[in-house]
């Protein structure tokens, strides 16, 4: 008998073991997890593909974390199925673990379309370090490879290939790359630096069949795309994107809707049980409703406001809502909430573009307050806007500020600093 | 009265050298500062990163880079574990943390933890700055 159970070690496991221990040094904690050495960054699984970072960089925590903090780590063990009526979780091979509290930390796995081919050598997915492992032992005999999907990680693993001198294909299915975080104007200036680091991006398009080699039909020798076109290559990346691993609670009655369904304090219906992560639909504060938003700092987030709640610390989640962070082809660019709005007289847009420094910004306000960011090379002040939108601040007399290269705290008016920043006038 | 002394004193202290004109004409890239002097007229004053009790960018920092020190409640930096991801800088409220000269990684206050106090607030000429612990 464990008083707290974790099934899953990465963002939300973490966040959560540190905030039970915070509030709750003695209650017995038991973390399951498949991955042998789970505690590393997953968003860096592309730095050890190009390269930039070993296993080492990518720990996020020490291998001392477990015992530090007195958790019986169960690394390499498979949760496969739960009783929520005896409160045990079953291991793969027979171990029962007991619990009072438990947190579905799963996470996501890959969306894999049926793609025909899509069993041959040399298609990949792209999540985990043990993806990142297998596709970078291929990448000094392969040449060419196509990735299928041009979001976060499709973008993500195709500056990997780039660097490690691939030649690359990215197909993407909408008009746009990134289109769920930038809006037409970004993208095709992303795009445009991405097409002159020499990757070749199809868009409106996807990979219907994956071609074997003409010496071995199965290994990867190429791609059509829908339109008929056929790419060569040694290697497919799969990086459509992930969907919640719910395996674990089919059949219980966990309620869930495209992800385990959560309230404020990371509860899910079923007392005793939490959920955080990529497997749980949470709070966005944008929309007003919970949302899928696999995102790490989120889960990290959601994990620690569930460990609270478990150890008896009330607390609860501000809610989140799509935030992204990018660094790849040596353009950074921030992009919260709304990147495309409806058109719809609700939304006021504020944009400032200067092509010749490839900088972009945009800010969509509703009623005054802010509701989208996006900014393109020029993000330091990005912080500040995400305060101010996180507590709906009215920005209507400084809004015209609000992209200017001269703003910053000192341009709010003293009595908002006063609101949001209490701190600073104790 | 927005002299911006402390961030040629931020500046010169995070340089190789540590020494004025070096830092500034000789160090490629030339080091940033890690205060920042805002000036809104009659408004000034000078922000850095404030150590916070439950910091965002530590909740956030996707490399594990970002650490709040439990014993002396420093929010620390670790360049080498740094992937220069910007989610920090998404996160911070008091827009403090920025990108380093190299453009790789983050870099923020570390209120110079080698000196007794640090260079900003030992150089500032009017006492603005001022150190001193509080409790949390």
């Amino acid at each position: 008998m464990s008083k707290y159970v974790i099934v899953g070690a990465s963002a939300a496991g973490i966040g959560a073991v540190e905030a039970i221990r915070e509030v709750d040094p003695i209650g017995t904690i038991t973390v399951i997890s498949e991955e042998p050495c789970p505690q590393y960054s997953r968003p860096m699984i592309s730095d050890l593909v190009s390269g930039k970072a070993d296993f080492e960089k990518m720990k996020c925590r020490d291998d001392q974390f477990w015992q530090k903090n007195d958790v019986q780590a169960l690394t390499g063990r498979t949760a496969v199925s739960l009783n929520l009526a005896d409160k045990y979780v079953a291991l793969y091979k027979g171990d029962l673990v007991n619990f009072e509290k438990l947190l579905i930390a799963t996470g996501g796995k890959p969306f894999v379309p049926k793609i025909e081919g899509a069993d041959k050598d040399g298609v990949f997915t792209f999540t985990t370090l043990s993806d990142a492992e297998s596709l970078a032992a291929k990448i000094e005999t392969a040449k060419s490879a196509v990735v299928i999907g041009a979001g976060l990680i499709g973008v993500s693993v195709t500056e990997a290939l780039i660097k490690r001198g691939l030649k690359v294909t990215m197909v993407e299915l909408k008009d746009k790359i990134l289109s769920l975080i930038l809006d037409a104007k970004a993208s095709e200036m992303v795009e445009s630096i991405i097409r002159k680091a020499g990757v070749t991006i199809a868009t409106g398009q996807t990979v219907q069949r994956i071609l074997g080699k003409p010496e071995d039909d199965n290994v990867v020798g190429g791609a059509v795309l829908t339109n008929g076109e056929q790419v060569q290559c040694d290697l497919v990346i799969i990086a459509i994107g992930v969907i919640p691993r719910m395996e674990l609670i089919s059949g219980t009655d966990v309620k869930t809707n495209r992800g385990i369904i959560v309230d404020r304090f990371m509860r899910t219906n079923v007392s005793d049980v939490y959920a955080s992560g990529d497997v749980a639909e949470a709070y966005d504060f944008v929309f007003g409703e919970n949302r899928l938003l696999p995102l790490w700092p989120l889960a990290q987030l959601e994990g620690k406001v569930a460990g609270y709640n478990m150890a008896g610390k009330k607390a609860d989640y501000p809610g989140g809502t799509a935030m992204s962070a990018l660094k790849y082809f040596d353009i950074p660019i921030i992009s919260v909430g709304i990147a495309n709005p409806k058109e719809d007289d609700a939304y006021e847009i504020l944009t400032t573009h200067d092509p010749e420094n490839n900088l972009y910004k945009k800010i969509v306000l509703k009623d005054n307050v802010i509701v989208g960011i996006t900014l393109v090379n020029e993000i330091e002040n990005a912080g500040i806007l995400f305060h101010l939108m996180k507590n709906c601040a009215k920005v209507k007399k400084f809004k015209q500020e609000l992209l200017s290269e001269n703003f910053s705290l000192a341009t709010l008016p003293r009595s908002l600093r006063k609101k949001l920043y209490p701190g600073e006038y104790k | 009265m927005g002299c911006g002394l402390c961030e040629v004193y931020c500046t010169v202290q995070h340089s190789k050298s540590k020494d004025v004109i070096k830092a500034y004409n000789r160090e490629n890239p030339r080091p940033i500062s890690r205060i920042k002097l805002e000036v809104n007229k009659p408004v000034s004053f000078a922000i850095q990163c404030r150590h916070c009790e439950d910091a965002p960018c530590v909740t956030a920092c996707l490399s594990g880079a970002m650490q709040k020190d439990e014993e002396t409640g420093l929010v620390t930096h670790d360049p080498e574990k740094c992937m220069g991801c910007w989610t920090c800088i998404m996160v911070c409220p008091y827009g403090a943390i920025k990108m380093d000269a190299s453009g790789k990684v983050v870099s923020k206050c570390d209120l110079c933890s080698e000196l007794d106090v640090p260079a900003c607030v030992a150089n500032c000429p009017n006492g603005a700055l001022v150190y001193k612990e509080v409790k949390p």
